[in-house]
């Protein structure tokens, strides 16, 4: 099912005894989500990704604007009657009922001529259960289950409705490193499988990057950019966009464009076709560095790290931000690491300018990249 | 190691003498007393060992009130106790402005003196030659005829005493509640809410068994609890409770000790003990039942 | 535009409903509110009806236009109430008080101090939490007729010492503190006694706090065992006080003045819980039953 938000806003009263004011949780969301497509709803922890993901679900109704599934306007719709599925950060998993009855729970809520047989019951809880392989597990309690079986029937017990959208709240957060891995692939799994519009809310860039079709980047309360991952992490339309995406994080450094060229401290360090002369932020990509014994970019070498395939160059440079800047390189290029200077020349692609004053991006003319 | 050993002991020492002599010992006095038949108290004498004081206690009518007193009041004040207190909690957890008010309200009869409340209570409920008490008013307005609650019918006296004891066991059963209530995570609403759970099948489904071990424990303390009522029918009726046919066991304990019909360490001990036999079945039962239907995390 | 309206009306239906909700609990709630705080208004308001218009009203009045302090001069005067507040407050301090230095030093034993036979013992401890109180008051009943002590402080405080379940709180908390804490000190060349007075005492403060005034409310509302053990009304607490008001003083009539009575024995622990309800309301949730 498609998703469309218009202008959505949510406002809370603000907490706390001096509270006068509102704080705006969710500000003027417009997008859309087309069918069968996995969003993943990315930010840092506070920025409104949950409260966005319970307007969409209707557990909170929104301040003003729309939120419409396929055409249907749903924006006052309560959530059982919107036909989403919930998985929640913990799971929510009632533990004092088997495998089998969370997941008939749902179903057995059904009333009147929307209720099925046991039969067809059954079968559809067996069936969700296969979907997520944990129909050996049936008879037990979520409290002797792993963490990623507990997060199994979450999805089975969100599935078993048959949703027309599948809402998930930081699903892996709960999870060892190795099972999120594990688990992030078993999700796009399901969802290939089903073709169920997905939306799933993270603050872990990696998540969202290597399973989302799209990316929504949040920051308090607004959408900073939408797109494919690579787009978003090639393209970012503003500093903090390329800030959070991307590990190692991207390089950030005071520089001037003077002469259509930025310039690093006194380093003139790549051409920069169509910007006026201004103080700009310049972001470099670790992997935008190209060690080169006469490149432009001459920093003070600090460690060589050899991880095998390729080999991070720690070293500092006076106009950085950060003190430490974090380069990769692959491993085939020798870098002495005794040496005292290292000199890189830049990707173009890989530098990205931001205004200074409102950190928006810098297209290069003539450089679309 | 070994003066660690008597550095401890001596820490211990003073508890441990307030323990033995007056928790220990007086266990297993008790059982000596209950045996000893014929004990006068005076010279410290007795003429045998058995089981008469059993029979004696078993077979006296004062008893025999006592032991329907206390059921009567256990079978009606835990359930109702319990299931207000339920009501009351579920409402409050329910509600945001004005909670902690009505929290330190409905905590208030916690602290206060039974005896000193109890009277009253009474006040409210007597009908004296100048007054019918108030009680009695409010009932004329629904059409009734004034009863005299304190020294009237059995089934008034009875009435006033239930209600008295569930005023004064209802607030620890409501902060109990409250708070496990509370503890309840709130996901599981929400995760209801979205399959469209109705809210009767959220109690039943969800809150009931998440809260369960907490109302199992508030019915075993409110059994023993009820079992050994006592200060709420004095403070209603008297220090002369078997007059007024109000006796409960514990008092029946008290009076054969000391007061009207005292001195009699043997019956008392022998009643003392009954009732713990008592309270450890109906203890037992309650925990045979409820280890089917409570849910332990 | 039929499903809007449609839609619409869910929402108001949903809205009117919630409302309806909300104002049936608010009203369940106060009713319940009106029941507790009754009959705390009404012996407020008894005790300042003078002694005639009291006994005058053939239907009780909801409030008195004329309020009177005489109940209270009465109250203090034709009866002993000040000699039964001060023996309720000496039994109380002194009860509290060696509970307090008792339980503290057993709980830092269990907790602290390693001995031989430790988990036997606080298991022995913690069973006897079990037994009813009404076993064993026969024969302490009988011990302190036996050496004499009925009508003292002495006979009056000691059995009423021991209380398994606050040791065992205190011991929990205690346990609580970290270890290195006590190494450090013990390299320092702490003995245990200060350090157990000078840290441990400061640290577990608020657990300390709530025993005390658990145990405070405990004896304050003691009625049994001194009914037992005192025949003496100048060795009455409160609660026989209350008792022997009602059946002996005042004449039998003077309900006036035993309200007036009342009202002064439970406010010292109305105000108690009013300046500490968080902690005595925490304290009780965390095990407390009605003793």
């Amino acid at each position: 099912m498609k998703i469309l938000l218009e202008n959505l806003t949510k406002k809370f009263p603000e907490r706390g005894r001096k509270a006068r004011g509102e704080v705006t949780a969710v500000n003027n969301f417009s997008f859309e989500i087309p069918d069968g497509k996995l969003i993943g709803l990315l930010g840092p922890s506070g920025c409104g990704k949950s409260t966005a993901l319970n307007l969409i679900c209707g557990l909170e109704t929104p301040t003003s604007g729309k939120i419409f599934f396929g055409d249907k306007d749903v924006t006052h719709l309560p959530p059982e009657l919107r036909g989403i599925g919930m998985v929640f950060q913990n799971y929510a998993l009632y533990p004092h009922l088997t495998v089998q009855q969370n997941i008939l729970f749902p179903l057995e809520n059904l009333k009147g001529k929307d209720r099925l047989s046991k039969e067809e019951m059954m079968n559809r809880a067996l069936n969700a259960a296969k979907l997520v392989q944990i129909d050996q597990l049936m008879d037990r309690r979520p409290g002797e289950l792993s963490g990623g079986q507990q997060q199994r029937v979450a999805i089975a017990r969100a599935l078993v409705k048959t949703p027309g959208v599948l809402l998930l709240d930081e699903p892996l957060s709960n999870l060892d490193a190795r099972l999120r891995l594990q688990t992030r692939e078993e999700i796009r799994k399901i969802q290939r499988a089903t073709q169920v519009t997905t939306i799933f809310v993270t603050h872990d860039q990696d998540e969202a990057m290597s399973i989302s079709d799209l990316i929504v980047v949040m920051k308090e309360g607004s959408v900073q950019q939408i797109g494919t991952p690579q787009e978003v992490y090639d393209n970012p339309s503003n500093l903090f966009v390329a800030k959070f995406l991307g590990t190692p994080p991207v390089n950030v450094f005071e520089g001037e464009v003077r002469d259509e060229t930025l310039h690093i401290g006194e380093d003139a360090v790549l051409k920069a076709p169509g910007v006026s002369n201004q103080k700009v932020w310049a972001a470099i990509r670790p992997e935008g560095f190209l060690p080169d014994e006469n490149g432009p970019f001459r920093c003070r070498l600090n460690r060589v790290e050899v991880m095998g395939r390729d080999v991070s160059i720690l070293s500092a440079h006076t106009g950085c931000e950060s003190s430490a800047i974090r380069s990769i390189i692959s491993a085939e290029q020798i870098i002495d690491p005794d040496a005292e200077t290292v000199c890189f020349s830049l990707k173009p692609g890989k530098v990205l300018l931001f205004r200074k004053d409102n950190e928006e991006r810098i297209r290069l003319g003539g450089n679309p990249s | 190691m070994k003066k660690n050993n008597l550095k401890a002991w001596l820490y211990l020492l003073p508890a441990l003498l307030f323990l033995i002599a007056f928790m220990v010992y007086p266990l297993m006095d008790v059982l000596v007393y209950s045996m000893e038949e014929g004990y006068n108290f005076a010279s410290q004498t007795y003429y045998g060992v058995g089981t008469y004081n059993y029979s004696y206690v078993l077979h006296d009518p004062y008893f025999l009130q006592a032991v329907k007193n206390t059921f009567l009041l256990v079978v009606i004040t835990v359930p109702v106790s319990t299931g207000l207190a339920l009501l009351i909690s579920a409402g409050l957890n329910s509600i945001k402005p004005l909670k902690e008010l009505f929290q330190t309200i409905y905590f208030l009869p916690y602290v206060t003196n039974t005896l000193a409340v109890g009277l009253v209570f009474m006040i409210l409920f007597q009908k004296t030659e100048y007054t019918n008490g108030l009680v009695n008013l409010i009932l004329g307005l629904f059409g009734m005829a004034p009863i005299d609650f304190i020294d009237g019918p059995y089934w008034a006296k009875m009435l006033v005493l239930c209600t008295y004891t569930i005023w004064v066991v209802l607030p620890f059963k409501i902060l109990v509640l409250t708070s496990a209530l509370a503890s309840v995570n709130p996901d599981f609403y929400k995760a209801a809410q979205v399959d469209g759970t109705s809210k009767f099948r959220v109690f039943t489904r969800i809150t009931l068994p998440m809260i369960s071990p907490m109302l199992f424990y508030l019915v075993i303390t409110g059994f023993i609890g009820a079992f050994k009522a006592y200060s709420d029918a004095v403070a209603l009726f008297g220090t002369n409770l078997n007059a007024a046919e109000m006796n409960t066991i514990v008092g029946y304990i008290y009076d054969m000790l000391y007061g009207n019909s005292g001195g009699f360490p043997s019956y008392a001990s022998a009643a003392a003990i009954i009732l713990f036999v008592i309270v450890l079945t109906i203890t037992c039962i309650n925990m045979l039942v409820s280890k089917n239907h409570v849910y332990y995390q | 535009m039929e499903t809007q309206l449609d839609f619409d009306r869910i929402t108001r239906s949903a809205v009117r409903r919630s409302r309806i909700g909300k104002i049936t609990v608010y009203s369940l709630l106060t009713l319940w509110a009106v029941i507790v705080l009754f009959p705390f208004y009404w012996m407020v308001l008894t005790s300042v009806k003078s002694y005639g218009s009291y006994n005058a009203e053939r239907i009780p009045a909801l409030f008195t236009l004329a309020p009177t302090l005489e109940n209270y001069k009465n109250a203090f005067t034709a009866v002993p109430l000040a000699g039964y507040l001060a023996n309720t407050l000496i039994f109380t301090l002194l009860t509290t008080a060696i509970m307090v230095a008792v339980s503290t030093l057993a709980a830092y034993a269990f907790a602290r101090l390693e001995f031989k036979g430790k988990n036997l013992l606080f298991t022995l401890f913690l069973s006897m939490m079990m037994i009813p109180a009404e076993l064993v008051i026969i024969t302490n009943f009988a011990t302190i007729t036996n050496l004499q002590m009925r009508n003292t402080f002495a006979g009056l405080v000691l059995p009423s010492v021991t209380s398994v379940f606050y040791l065992y709180l205190l011991k929990e908390n205690f346990e609580q503190v970290p270890d290195e804490l006590y190494r450090a000190a013990k390299v320092d060349g702490t003995s245990d006694f200060r350090y157990l007075t000078r840290v441990m005492l400061p640290i577990c403060r608020p657990t300390l706090i709530t025993v005390i005034i658990l145990k405070v409310i405990e004896c304050w509302n003691s009625y049994v065992w001194p009914r037992l053990i005192t025949d003496d009304p100048a060795y009455y607490l409160v609660s026989n006080g209350i008792q022997e008001i009602r059946e002996n003083g005042f004449g039998r009539e003077n309900i006036p003045a035993m309200m007036a009575a009342v009202v002064v024995i439970s406010l010292p622990l109305i105000i108690l819980f009013l300046v500490f309800r968080k902690k005595i309301m925490a304290g009780v949730s965390r095990g407390g039953i009605k003793g």
